[in-house]
């Protein structure tokens, strides 16, 4: 009998089921993984390089092309990390409205993540369904920032401005018709047969396997860890709302994708209760130390130490204590961090981002191994990869 | 925190507390670098390695000693407990690599050699990640130029890309200043 040998496949960088540029090179024996390796890197655009020579301000906008479906999450961590560095404290209204934001954030992540692993899949339906209610929150996005996805909206003690009139009416109609959206969803995918052919037992992580790979988020949650940021280690107001964190224990693609379902009907509730607040409460959405806030632009025509401050913190910034800071966040896709060194100056020493996909990604290789090619494009699905972030 | 004390009966003085963020931080000698990290996972349970990076110390105010920094996040999910290690060395100096602890320090290591040339022994597979394929340097070393050292272009003649020597400036926009000082 002639001899069979192994043969590698290269699959991407240009794939549409690749999420972005992942380059895989695979070695297979007949139809089944024997070996992935990725190739990541072709999205590198040296960020944490270009941070070390710009001010802290400047740094911000940077963060929402990260993970590009999760804007403002990513923007979450970094002012979040500033604010322990620069000892200040925020404005409860800025914090409802950084929280409501993150949740709306964690809304358009997921919804891009159902759609995107359906079509990966053979599901087409449940990707256009999805993107009807993302371009809703994209709305709600230009309402605030003017941008529809990069919309650089925190700031370091808060947000830019505060919310238009007529936008909480808006959100709280959505939070209304969501939860019926998401049953759609679930009537497409739940139940169906396809479906949980292709996902069902595909990709398996243990649970001491997500934690030895330094797993995050629903990759953790899915494996049966009940690990969630928010509630472990709370920042802004999520000690103050209500929320419930799903988790299962069969740690396959069906069970990220319960997850991530049931994370999107929790998002939903907590955006519910940071509306009812902001409609009840009113105050300031930034600091008034002018250090570190940009003074009302009214102010400047008549008073000549508000001109000042406002030249002064855009054309030099703020400086920032020396010493480091390790923040994470509860990003739609894991943990989150940002790790700042700072000596005192008001450009960064050095910054870190921890992502998650970075973490997830690299776990593909055992993840798919005994698997058939096919079930590749679900376990990148189910990592949820986006490639702004792995790559930085 | 039960947890600092733990650490002070292992680690004595080098253990120090970060007073602003609440975070222990530890600084461990780079020859014990791999039992820190056994110890820390078998018996105080960290089980996450979630960050590792490096860091070129050579442009530092007031810095002096070995050039660079490695920096480990470790977080435990039992106790909800994170802890930092650092680790000074020379360059050129080598590191003994953590992948026996936890698998996920690999790519995490590659990117620091990538990044920063920090070799890690008894890596299994110590290639650059992030940079193109046959990328010479380390983009994060301090003495690495903003706009790098060669430009892409499209070669008509040979039908392929070609690197040329770069000619961008470093513009400087906001200068760098620190809070007190006559600039003048």
């Amino acid at each position: 009998m002639a001899e069979i040998k192994n043969y590698t496949l290269n699959f991407g960088p240009q794939h549409p089921s690749a999420h972005g540029v992942l380059r895989l090179v695979l070695e297979l024996d007949g139809e089944t993984v024997i070996r992935a390796d990725p190739h990541i890197g072709l999205l590198h655009r040296g960020t944490e390089k270009l941070f070390e020579y710009k001010s802290y301000l400047q740094n911000l906008p940077y963060f929402d092309r990260f993970d590009y479906v999760s804007m403002m999450c990513n923007e979450h961590a970094y002012v979040l990390a500033l604010e322990k560095m620069l000892d200040v404290e925020v404005p409860e209204r800025a914090q409802y409205i950084r929280v409501m934001y993150a949740e709306l954030t964690r809304l358009l992540n997921h919804l891009l993540w159902i759609g995107a692993q359906a079509l990966d899949i053979g599901a087409m339906t449940v990707f256009l369904y999805a993107f009807r209610e993302r371009e809703d929150i994209f709305d709600y996005y230009e309402a605030v920032s003017g941008a529809r996805m990069h919309a650089a909206y925190f700031r370091p003690g808060g947000v830019s401005l505060d919310l238009p009139d007529g936008l909480l009416e808006r959100i709280e109609a959505f939070t209304q018709r969501f939860p019926g959206y998401v049953d759609e969803y679930e009537t497409l995918l739940t139940e169906n047969r396809i479906w949980k052919q292709r996902t069902v037992d595909i990709g398996v992580v243990t649970a001491q396997e997500a934690k030895a790979w330094g797993f995050t988020g629903p990759m953790l949650r899915g494996s049966g860890v009940e690990w969630d940021l928010r509630k472990k280690q709370p920042y802004d107001v999520y000690d103050q709302l209500d929320f419930d964190v799903p988790i299962t224990d069969g740690g396959d693609t069906y069970d990220r994708y319960l997850v991530r379902v049931e994370e999107m009907r929790q998002s939903n509730r907590i955006i519910a209760q940071c509306v009812a607040w902001l409609q009840k409460n009113d105050g300031p959405v930034n600091l008034d130390d002018h250090k570190l806030a940009r003074p009302k632009r009214a102010k400047l025509q008549d008073d000549m130490e508000s001109l000042i401050h406002h030249f002064k913190f855009f054309a030099e910034g703020f400086h920032v204590p020396a010493g480091e800071v390790y923040q994470a966040v509860e990003h739609p896709k894991g943990e989150f961090g940002v790790y700042i060194v700072s000596d005192g100056s008001n450009k960064p020493y050095r910054m870190k981002i921890r992502a998650p996909g970075f973490a997830h990604l690299q776990g593909l290789d055992f993840m798919c191994r005994g698997h058939l090619i096919a079930d590749v494009v679900a376990v990148l699905g189910t990592q949820d990869i986006v490639f702004g972030e792995v790559d930085r | 925190m039960s947890d600092l004390i733990r650490l002070r009966e292992k680690f004595g003085d080098a253990v120090s507390q970060d007073t602003s963020t609440g975070m222990a931080s530890i600084h461990v000698e780079a020859t014990s670098i791999q039992e820190a990290c056994f110890f820390l996972r078998d018996e105080c349970e960290y089980e996450q390695l979630i960050d590792l990076c490096g860091l070129d110390l050579s442009e530092y105010p007031d810095h002096s000693g070995e050039r660079f920094q490695i920096v480990y996040h470790l977080l435990s999910l039992e106790r909800n407990e994170r802890v930092r290690l650092k680790v000074n060395i020379a360059d050129r100096q080598m590191l003994a690599s953590i992948i026996d602890v936890w698998p996920a320090a690999n790519w995490y290591e590659r990117e620091a050699f990538d990044m920063y040339g920090i070799i890690f022994s008894g890596h299994p597979d110590l290639r650059r990640i992030l940079t193109d394929y046959g990328f010479e340097g380390h983009p994060l070393r301090k003495d690495f130029p903003l706009t790098g050292r060669v430009e892409m272009f499209f070669d008509e003649e040979q039908w392929r890309c070609v690197y040329k020597p770069n000619k961008l400036k470093n513009r400087v926009l906001i200068p760098k200043t620190w809070p007190g000082v006559d600039r003048g």
